[in-house]
């Protein structure tokens, strides 16, 4: 489904990804776990046709990245960034509705049917009442969600994500998650998301990637990488790891007091 | 409180936007020395137009007056008021800075630079209507932008900040230049003729200049009404835009195109009239919102309605003489905006 081979990638002289090759499957959700710069937003971006790597070449759905027209691939993947700008005086739903653009014609106009899939998509992530109020009237969390009801409106079949869960409460991270988690298994969407929370990313990943300073240090199920040693070693043993007694294959993590000793 | 209404809400304001500058275009050409009612002027014009004889009573010289002077200057009017109130919203859009106009990435100086030349080097040649002067706004207009296009350009990229940095720079050096052509002039009446056209005037307006700028403005439009949508998603940061379908690069290239040839166009005709490409724009989204599929139209139409007001007075106050259309465009424009900025106190993009 989405190929990276052999990328590499430097911001000028900075380099930032080291030969990363991965292969992720139709409907399968794997989540980029690693610290602050290992350079899981750049792989990202990079996976997205946003940036081109100096090395190396993508493909989703076998075909190279730069033989799709950005209108099909929009049609074909959603992107959720880390910090998404939305215009301040657009409303909710005017910036939802901007998710249909690689389905309008050259006049861009939303026909009935169009107006149906971003209702929906508000409905889904649950900000339906928020309708009317403009972006800059709303909180950091509903500002999370209208970007992900955004990428929704836009049907794909793979979405990327970077950080979805980051302003949201601990309600939302995890309704947001199942839900996306209903997606991967009903629609057999392909799901590629970056996330800090390694227990969120435990428990709703497939497959994890461990990512440092730009090399993929680990990549399994979240049993095999989260049973690694090199977790710890990774994370500067601020973290202990054990495993929960309801799913067994999926490791919990807490954080363990450090300059204690 | 809903920020902007409803389609029927917008299709409605058009209208009535519509309705009031075919009044604003009635009345202003029934002003002036000699007045013209309404009424008259409007059965005038419905006489031209269909080749129907009404049969009123009116003196023989009101058809050149209307037809041949006050029409086409109306008429100039609202095109030069739509495309520099479009052009802002273009603009404003393209580069998501509010203070953007068509004037910032160095069409006005170019122009005037274009201008002052023909003026002082005294061409005398004209083309399809146009004289020397204005054919050599429009090109100084056009090389200034491709310069600082071309200056910004980075790799495939154009950033946004360098091209206004490039374009207040090399717009300083331009505006130098033509303030030194005022200073070393030979001919009192060249200075005052660059002087003029620096405030701009409506007063040259003949129908070979209607009729003259109307393609470039057609063509301009045309791009923009099909574009506009785009520019509502340009409003986000690049990424988000390219992630949903818009090949970001090429769309920048053809607004900035197509703008700045209505704009060159426009201002090749007219001299510099500012704040309209400002004011407007800002006007109409703190009332409607930033839907720019609307924010167009609708500025075009204030915009219209704004020059052709501003011109009477400019041509009326102090009549016989004339005021620069540009300072009844700042008088008038500036303090209702300051007004309007403070009385919203709310998110002006
Ligand atoms: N535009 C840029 N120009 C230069 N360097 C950059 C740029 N963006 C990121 N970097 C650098 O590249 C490295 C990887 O950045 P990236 O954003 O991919 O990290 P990340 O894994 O997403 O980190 P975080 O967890 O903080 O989001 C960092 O060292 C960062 O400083
Ligand atoms: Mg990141």
């Amino acid at each position: 489904m989405i190929k990276i081979d052999k990328v590499s990638f430097s911001y000028g002289t900075r380099s930032v990804l080291h030969n990363v090759s991965l292969d992720i499957h139709k409907g399968e959700i794997v989540s980029l776990i690693g610290p602050n710069g290992a350079g899981k937003s750049t792989l990202l971006l990079i996976a997205m046709g946003l940036l081109s790597p100096q090395q190396g070449n993508i493909r989703v759905n076998n075909r190279l990245l730069k033989e799709w027209s950005s209108r099909d691939f929009a049609q074909y993947c959603a992107f959720v960034p880390q910090n998404p700008y939305l215009p301040p005086a657009f409303t909710i739903w005017e910036s939802v509705l901007l998710g249909r653009t690689p389905y309008l014609n050259f006049l861009g106009l939303a026909r009935k049917k169009d107006r149906e899939i971003v209702k929906q998509a508000l409905r889904w992530v649950e900000i339906e009442n928020l309708l009317h109020r403009k972006v800059s009237e709303i909180s950091g969390g509903e500002r999370q969600r209208v970007v992900l009801a955004r990428a929704l409106a836009q049907e794909p079949e793979c979405l990327f994500l970077d950080e979805p869960t980051n302003s949201l409460d601990v309600h939302h991270q995890v309704t947001l998650l199942s839900f996306i988690h209903r997606l991967a298994e009903e629609k057999q969407v392909t799901v590629f998301i970056v996330l800090h929370d390694l227990n969120l990313a435990s428990t709703f990943s497939d497959r994890l990637i461990l990512l440092e300073d730009g090399l993929v240090v680990l990549d399994g199920t979240p049993g095999q990488v989260m049973g690694n040693e090199k977790v710890l070693s990774v994370y500067r043993q601020s973290i202990t790891v054990f495993n929960r007694p309801d799913e067994e294959s999926r490791p919990a993590v807490l954080p363990v007091r450090m300059y204690d000793k | 409180m809903r920020s902007s209404g409803g389609v029927p809400v917008k299709i409605i304001s058009l209208i009535i936007a519509l309705f009031i500058l075919l009044c604003s275009i009635v009345l202003s050409s029934g002003m002036g020395a000699v007045h013209i009612p309404p009424l008259k002027v409007i059965s005038l014009l419905w006489q031209k137009i269909t080749g129907w004889n009404i049969h009123i009573d009116y003196p023989e010289s009101w058809n050149v007056i209307l037809f041949n002077i006050r029409l086409p200057r109306v008429l100039l009017g609202t095109l030069v008021g739509m495309t520099l109130a479009i052009a802002g919203v273009v603009f404003q859009a393209l580069f998501r800075n509010p203070l953007a106009d068509p004037y910032l990435i160095g069409v006005s100086s170019g122009a005037s630079f274009g201008a002052t030349i023909a003026i002082y080097l005294v061409w005398k040649f004209s083309w399809g209507g146009f004289n020397a002067i204005s054919i050599a706004a429009f090109f100084g207009a056009l090389l200034t932008m491709f310069t600082i296009y071309g200056l910004s350009r980075i790799g495939k990229r154009t950033p946004v900040t360098i091209l206004i940095l490039a374009g207040v720079a090399l717009g300083s050096l331009l505006t130098a230049g033509t303030t030194f052509l005022m200073f070393t002039a030979s001919d009192a009446y060249q200075t005052i003729h660059t002087l003029g056209w620096l405030f701009g005037s409506l007063s040259s307006a003949r129908w070979s200049e209607v009729t003259g700028i109307l393609p470039y403005l057609g063509i301009g439009f045309l791009f923009l009404g099909i574009f506009s949508h785009r520019l509502n998603i340009l409003q986000l940061d690049e990424h988000q835009a390219q992630a949903l379908g818009i090949n970001v690069e090429q769309t920048k290239l053809i607004l900035i195109f197509v703008t700045t040839l209505a704009t060159a166009a426009a201002v090749s005709v007219s001299g510099i009239i500012g704040f309209v490409g400002l004011i407007v724009p800002h006007i109409v989204r703190l009332i409607w919102g930033s839907d720019h599929r609307f924010l167009l139209p609708m500025s075009g139409l204030v915009g219209a309605a704004g020059l052709i007001l501003a011109d009477s007075l400019a041509r009326t106050i102090f009549a016989p003489r004339e005021l620069p259309i540009g300072i009844v465009t700042a008088l008038i424009g500036a303090p209702f905006f300051l007004y309007l900025l403070r009385k919203q106190k709310r998110d002006i993009m």
